[in-house]
């Protein structure tokens, strides 16, 4: 059963713009996306908007509906009333091209200043033998298709944009406790998440976890084990004094 | 996401847009309730450590247990101890409040909840904060959250105390409802304890082996599916300890008399 709707989009280059109000055909089991893409074939043939799979895994068409970080391809419009206006904007944390596209090379950036898996010296390519209970906790975080809605929403550079340089954002800080949870991993990547990539900064409010489309944990099974794995490093005499006497094997 | 520039093209600005949110929904009414759960908690437990009325045997208030002053009552002290001498005259729940007070403030999750109903930092996901820096847990005092490991240890002995006063009073009493509400609150309160992230991290969370420590991974098993549930046990054990503590206190005024009480 098709209906029209009301849209809200986000239209502008640069951060300069407006909300342009349209009305479109809507039909049954459609989603955001294609709504956005029958306005492009019908009433705004220069709107930007990024996108590729339509299937959830390219994260390619993360926008922000009714003001949350969603992907386009994956918000059915059955989740809305038909009289019910849809605002579509880009997210809000990065600077925007045109309309609904943005440039995320911020977390290229971040993801650049991170180092890369590092095995221990000699063993080479072909050699690392691994049961799977050591990296079935990794796996989960490789299921991230980067589609950096979780940078997005978090509020310590949503809210607070000077804190960008100081913070990699939950996808980089997962992406270090993936490294540091690795069983042939040798590189310090504890110090280094505190200090460098802004661990501490991280209030543990959940909202990485709560926009995943991948369901991915992100701070109850990386965020909290690694500000655990930094206590244990920089604020727990104990373990320190533990791990210097009995030289406690990893 | 692929990248398809291999140099990051010149930065602009971020949208423009005025308002704090465009969210539709009722975003404001998990904090809202948040707060007003967590102001109710504190409120009791203030007027609790200031009430009297604590020890009725076999039931002893959940917050004034362990009894270590001279000044409770017979019964009401651990194994009839009293280290602490005459010379203490304020409340002895005040003695004990911090060990389970700091365990549940530095928690996980309570760090979630009041971060967002009591500091708005954020109030929901997506909605601006008001405040105009930021520095999270960099610095002091919120640095200090990382101390909750210790506060764990001291639950521990918090959880099994309450646990052996619940079994003492079942044994002393075994038809009173009292009895059977304080073992529901110490369940409740042990469970929400070993469900703690930092017990995640001592079981095994801390190793990358976990096929050369079979035991501890089994048990990282164990409470990884009671972590999942921790956020439903600390409201649980939460409401399950003033409702206990309420209880007792009750009984021992006379205003709940009946004869299983």
């Amino acid at each position: 059963m098709s209906y029209k709707a009301k849209f809200k989009v986000w239209r502008g280059e640069g951060g300069e713009g407006k909300l342009e109000d349209f009305t479109v055909e809507v039909n049954e089991g459609e989603v955001v996306l294609d709504i956005i893409h029958r306005l492009q074939a019908t009433q705004a043939p220069d709107l930007a908007v990024r996108w590729n799979c339509k299937a959830g895994k390219c994260g390619s068409c993360s926008m922000e509906i009714n003001g949350k970080p969603r992907l386009g391809c994956m918000t059915r419009m059955s989740t809305f009333t038909e009289d019910e206006t849809i605002t579509v904007t880009p997210m809000r944390t990065f600077p925007v091209i045109k309309d609904l596209v943005t440039d995320v090379s911020f977390n290229y950036e971040k993801a650049r200043e991170i180092p890369s898996f590092t095995p221990p010296e000699g063993v080479r390519p072909g050699e690392y033998r691994m049961k799977q209970v050591d990296v079935e906790r990794s796996q989960e975080f490789r299921k991230c298709i980067e589609c950096f809605m979780c940078n997005n929403i978090c509020h310590v550079i949503r809210d607070h944009e000077e804190n960008k340089p100081a913070f990699a954002g939950p996808r980089f800080l997962m992406r270090i406790a993936e490294l540091d949870m690795h069983p042939y991993d040798v590189a310090d990547r504890q110090e280094s998440a505190q200090e460098e990539h802004g661990l501490g900064y991280c209030n543990i409010t959940k909202c990485c976890t709560e926009v995943c489309p991948e369901h991915i944990k992100i701070t109850d099974n990386a965020l909290i084990p690694m500000k655990e794995r930094v206590a244990d490093r920089k604020y727990d005499p104990i373990v320190w004094l533990g791990n210097k006497i009995f030289k406690r094997a990893k | 996401m692929t990248q398809t520039t291999p140099d990051a093209p010149v930065r602009r600005q971020r949208a423009q847009i005025k308002v704090r949110t465009l969210r539709t929904d009722r975003w404001w009414l998990a904090p809202l309730l948040t707060f007003l759960a967590l102001s109710a908690f504190l409120v009791y437990g203030v007027w609790a450590i200031f009430d009297g009325s604590y020890y009725l045997d076999p039931y002893i208030a959940p917050f004034s247990s362990p009894c270590l002053t001279t000044s409770c009552a017979e019964g009401a002290r651990l194994f009839g101890w009293a280290p602490i001498g005459d010379w203490y005259t304020l409340p002895p729940g005040l003695l004990i409040l911090g060990l389970p007070g700091g365990f549940r403030l530095t928690c996980y999750y309570y760090r979630k909840s009041y971060y967002r109903s009591f500091w708005l930092s954020p109030p929901a996901c997506a909605v601006q904060e008001p405040h105009g820096k930021y520095s999270g847990e960099t610095r002091f005092p919120l640095i200090m959250q990382n101390i909750h490991r210790y506060f764990f240890y001291a639950a521990i002995v918090i959880g099994a105390i309450l646990s052996y006063d619940a079994i003492l009073a079942v044994v002393h009493k075994p038809l009173g409802l009292g009895s059977w509400i304080l073992i529901a609150n110490a369940v409740l309160i042990v469970a929400y304890t070993l469900s703690c992230h930092s017990c995640r991290h001592i079981t095994a969370g801390r190793l990358n082996h976990f096929s050369r420590h079979p035991l501890r991974y089994r048990a990282w098993t164990f409470v990884s599916k009671l972590n999942a549930k921790h956020q439903p046990l600390a409201w649980a054990s939460m409401f399950s300890v003033m409702g206990a503590d309420l209880y007792v206190r009750l009984v021992a005024k006379g205003i709940i008399a009946f004869p299983f009480a």
